[in-house]
């Protein structure tokens, strides 16, 4: 395996996606709003808005809290209406979205990658170079994961960051993130990136143009947004235990994909399509 | 005896029904210019693939530096420049960044690099654009950025797809006399796959004319006209009044001339070879019959591809 040449595709894929601008700006806003602007409202909001609002809010969100795992209640244990509030929002709610971030980013590079090489008709260049195809594959891999876990973990810092400057005064000291949040970070972000990738190598085989594979794999955030109606509908909380075993589910799921993709990512294969 | 750099054996490549190469066998030697002729469709693209080892092969045999293109295509590879058919780049980075990264996976060492492609990119008369997005280059341009390149490992094998295909006259000569001066001065092997028949005739040592996948005729220039006409032709025109009638007479026993067709001022005679020429301008001289005009028929690679292509069809 020539690592040289695999970090030269990788670094060239992103040069090259750097300047579609269009495809990763949204990518990339989208979720530095949910860093900054989501935890900002919620946070000031219960502080500004008159304390029966705030009542009658946390009077849905008890509801949601009886069918809360006793583990995870006990963090609002001893907490004031506003405290629960925000540990409630910025500690729950927010935190499937950033789980969109991953799987968006290396949805985009990957679609610009595989399909939109074939797309700019600089694949067949490409194929002629001697690397083998396991090498072309994980330079493009790499160059859709690595700066996908990359950009989530900056936005789980910014996010961080927000949360307990906004929120010191509060709290009377920095009381975030939530230990349900490490695995969501370290276990649940990468596999989310893989499957983002793995899903658009497989997509691409059916698609002609760079649009066309980016809504496709990036239709997978319906599998996020499944989790925000979980949580919203009291039906799943992403605690520790869920944040692994759904991150386990994924890690399987990426394994039997990168199996398939790794099977199908043939040079005769490749040009048969250009 | 050198060994061919490229051997191929009743190679065959199959896309369902429709056999894009069939059976076709020819040898490449060491520097020569060898040209793949033929129209869309010959087979000309898929041979190149196949023997880069981006296709694998349905059938026959190939060797490409005594390797197997459908197993050993790395080290092939690393052996070949390609210049494809609509060569596109990176057109969001430089030149320079498109060189060094395909120098970077053909393995030229980090520290060579550099230089490397600042060498090729003056070589091509890029140098003052080395820095500059290949998407403000002009379609000339970027086919020599092609070339580069193809060229940029320093391959001792390089297939050219169609390399002056939508160039304008001026590229394309800029193109051809670069190609020519690759086997000349580096003593590289050039395959040429193209359907320009005036840009073979001039490049290649020897060529393929090929057509639905198979070779209709393999030799140079020379062999193949021998082959498809046999007999030498060649035409006197005789000075201002002197009857063409009556020299023709003087010819006609010589041994080697086959028939003589006289009208007005000019003779049309057929020989069996070249070399009996020289005994008929002589034997008119002997008879005093002045001549304006001797000129032994040529045939070019377009009377050879058409007369092939016609038998074919």
């Amino acid at each position: 395996m020539n690592w040289r040449s695999i970090w030269a595709i990788a670094r060239k894929d992103l040069k090259e996606v750097r300047q579609n601008k269009a495809a990763w700006a949204p990518a990339i806003v989208v979720p530095l709003m949910f860093a900054i602007i989501m935890p900002l409202v919620f946070i000031i909001l219960p502080q500004v808005i008159p304390v029966e609002d705030v009542e009658r809010e946390m009077g849905d969100i008890a509801t949601l809290l009886k069918n809360m795992p006793p583990t995870l209640k006990m963090i609002f244990d001893g907490k004031s209406l506003e405290q629960m509030f925000v540990i409630y929002m910025a500690g729950f709610m927010l935190a499937p979205m950033f789980l969109v971030m991953p799987l968006m980013f290396s949805s985009v590079v990957g679609s610009d990658s595989f399909v939109g090489e074939r797309e700019r008709k600089t694949m067949e260049a490409l194929l002629y170079a001697p690397t083998s195809d396991m090498e072309l594959f994980l330079g493009k891999v790499l160059a859709a994961v690595l700066p996908a876990i990359g950009l989530s973990w900056m936005t789980y810092m910014v996010y961080i960051v927000v949360v307990n400057v906004a929120s010191f005064n509060l709290f009377g000291g920095i009381w975030f993130p939530l230990a349900s949040w490490w695995p969501m970070m370290f276990w649940l972000t990468p596999a989310l990136a893989v499957l983002g990738i793995s899903a658009t190598v497989l997509v691409s085989s059916r698609v002609k143009t760079f649009m066309e594979a980016y809504q496709l794999s990036g239709s997978l955030v319906v599998l996020v947004l499944a989790l925000v109606v979980g949580q919203v509908t009291g039906v799943l909380f992403l605690g520790i235990g869920t944040a692994l075993v759904i991150g386990a589910v994924i890690w399987l799921v990426d394994a039997a994909l990168i199996y398939i993709s790794v099977k199908k990512f043939k040079r005769s294969s490749l040009i048969a399509r250009l | 005896m050198t060994q061919p750099v490229i051997e191929v054996t009743k190679l065959e490549r199959a896309f369902g029904a429709n056999r894009a190469v069939d059976g076709m066998t020819f040898d490449v030697e060491p520097g020569e210019v060898f040209g793949l002729l033929g129209p869309n469709g010959a087979g000309k693209t898929t041979t190149v693939r196949l023997l880069n080892g981006i296709l694998p092969p349905s059938g026959g045999t190939m060797r490409v530096f005594g390797l197997d293109p459908a197993t050993q295509g790395e080290l092939v590879r690393k052996q070949t420049g390609v210049l494809t058919e609509t060569p596109s780049h990176y057109e969001r980075l430089s030149a320079r960044e498109n060189l060094e990264f395909f120098g970077t996976l053909a393995e030229i060492p980090k520290q060579a690099l550099g230089s490397r492609v600042l060498k090729i990119l003056s070589f091509f008369g890029l140098e003052s654009r080395a820095n500059d997005k290949v998407e403000t280059y002009s379609k000339g341009m970027k086919q020599r950025l092609a070339l580069a390149r193809a060229l940029v490992h320093e391959p001792p094998l390089l297939f050219l797809d169609e390399p002056t295909s939508g160039l304008d006259p001026e590229a394309a000569q800029q193109v051809n006399d670069l190609i020519a001066s690759l086997s000349r001065r580096s003593g590289q092997t050039v395959v040429l796959a193209t359907h320009n028949l005036l840009d073979a005739q001039r490049l290649c040592d020897r060529v393929a004319i090929l057509n639905k996948g198979r070779i209709l005729a393999l030799g140079s220039l020379k062999e193949l006209s021998r082959k498809l006409w046999p007999v030498t032709w060649v035409d006197i025109t005789l000075f201002n009044g002197t009857s063409a009638e009556s020299a023709s007479a003087s010819i006609k026993a010589l041994g080697g001339v086959r028939q003589v067709t006289a009208e007005k001022e000019s003779l049309a005679i057929q020989v069996e070879a070249e070399e009996v020429i020289p005994q008929v301008v002589s034997a008119l001289a002997r008879e005093n019959i002045p001549m304006l005009k001797v000129n032994p028929r040529a045939y070019t690679l377009e009377d050879i591809y058409f007369a092939l292509q016609a038998g074919e069809g």
